[in-house]
């Protein structure tokens, strides 16, 4: 006999919290299930998406902030988000979900640390961004070619490195050199970097994490939105 | 009549000042090691833990509670971190205080020596360093301490970039070698040896005041 549960069996409501719970377990496999379940019963992909995976990643963001969940654990959590937005990610894209904004990412030149930057990648997706990841060691022209490509609203800065932080500068300065700097919006984030800093280089923003990475992207999306629509008002 | 003789006394030999080291705990062995090997019995060491890398942001005020607790017994204080993913907070409490660090972002950097860490790096940014304190504690540090021992399914997101391990030896060991050698098969990366001693710490530390 054994006792694990049937995912099946549980009410919408019963499932969801379920889902929260893998989520927070790290448990990928259910997670997957879970969202296989609630595609099946006519659940909007945007609505799975929101309703068990997002909200299932703020209760692991919040306790992670508050020292209850510590690293490896959230990444057990990211990987198992990622199972289920893999088959999220073409539904989405076929449902015309909304966007909120686009947002170009990497982590810098010389630095080949990406946990953070993957957090905060599928946390922008979670949360309605289209997000270009350019992945690890990334020079500035890499960034010039994806802007011009893909037109983004922001640009996402990465490094983990005392010694490869400062290349955010030589990005930033490149786009003042090109004038094209006040058209994006920059955020930046990894563990040695501080506000401090990115007002330093030049920064819109310093994200301290994957949570304030979103909500500081939104903000600036909803300040940049409404200063188009003043405009086309007047 | 010849006048009275002056006996020339030598000339004084100042006491070197007494020294504190604030250092990172990682580094204590080394320190004590030079302190016996060049006899600097006026300088003295108090760690912090070497855990506190996890969490780069504390070191800064930990490192300035440290001083401020043991200054008044010191005519000089030095400070043997790195940067260590402080972002220059670290430099701006020790300028704050007025005392003097060892150049370098990391121990990586001033165990090998500035030029040779740049070059390595800018060679190869994928290189994962280990000292002779990561090889000995390598198990409670990197596999408990990122959770490998629980979840090692992690081993590809922490390693995956990686494409070689880089033990810088501080002092000539064999044994410790042979566990390199372990810590690098475990995280299935290839190792290359660097002896690089202690000369940049014992420059630093050997500067006059």
């Amino acid at each position: 006999m054994t006792n694990e549960l049937d995912l099946n069996t549980l009410s919408d409501d019963e499932l969801v919290e379920q889902m929260h719970d893998d989520l927070y377990d790290g448990l990928k496999d259910e997670i997957e299930e879970g969202v296989r379940i609630l595609l099946g019963r006519g659940w909007k992909p945007y609505e799975v998406l929101t309703k068990s995976l997002v909200a299932g990643m703020q209760i692991v963001g919040a306790d992670f902030r508050d020292g209850i969940l510590f690293v490896p654990e959230v990444l057990m959590s990211a990987g198992a988000m990622k199972g289920g937005m893999a088959i999220l990610r073409p539904l989405l894209a076929e449902t015309g979900a909304p966007k909120i904004g686009k947002m170009v990412i990497g982590t810098v030149k010389g630095d080949i640390h990406d946990i953070g930057k993957n957090l905060v990648t599928m946390m922008l997706e979670g949360a309605g961004f289209e997000v270009i990841d350019l992945g690890i060691n990334n020079a500035v022209e890499k960034y010039l070619a994806a802007i011009e490509e893909h037109q983004p609203d922001i640009i996402g800065l990465s490094a983990l490195l005392t010694t490869t932080m400062p290349y955010m500068k030589v990005v930033i300065d490149t786009l003042k050199e090109k004038g094209i700097r006040s058209d994006y919006i920059v955020l930046v984030g990894g563990a040695p970097l501080n506000e401090a800093f990115a007002e330093s280089i030049g920064a819109d923003a310093y994200c301290r994490d994957a949570a304030v990475a979103v909500e500081t992207a939104k903000s600036f999306m909803a300040r940049r939105q409404g200063s188009i629509l003043a405009r086309e008002v007047a | 009549m010849a006048g009275p003789t002056m006996i020339p006394t030598p000339p004084e030999t100042p006491e070197p000042p007494r020294t504190l080291v604030v250092a990172c705990g990682a580094l204590a062995r080394e320190f004590l090691l030079l302190k016996e090997l060049n006899g600097w019995d006026h300088m003295s060491i108090v760690c912090l833990p070497a855990k506190l890398h996890n969490r780069p942001e504390r070191i800064p005020e930990a490192v300035r509670a440290k001083i401020r607790k043991e200054r008044s017994a010191y005519d000089r204080v030095l400070c043997l971190y790195g940067d260590c993913g402080t972002g220059g907070l670290l430099d701006k409490v020790l300028a704050e205080e007025g005392v003097e660090r060892i150049e370098g972002a990391h121990c990586y950097e001033f165990f090998l020596g500035s030029e040779e860490f740049t070059a390595l790096a800018d060679d190869d940014p994928a290189t994962f360093f280990l000292t002779d304190y990561l090889v000995r504690h390598f198990d409670s540090l990197i596999i408990k301490g990122l959770g490998l021992d629980r979840f090692p399914q992690l081993l590809e997101t922490y390693f995956g970039n990686y494409t070689q391990v880089v033990f810088l030896a501080q002092v000539p060991d064999p044994a410790l070698v042979a566990k390199a050698e372990r810590a690098a098969a475990r995280l299935g990366l290839p190792l290359v040896v660097r002896q690089t001693g202690l000369r940049g710490m014992e420059r630093f530390l050997a500067r006059p005041a």
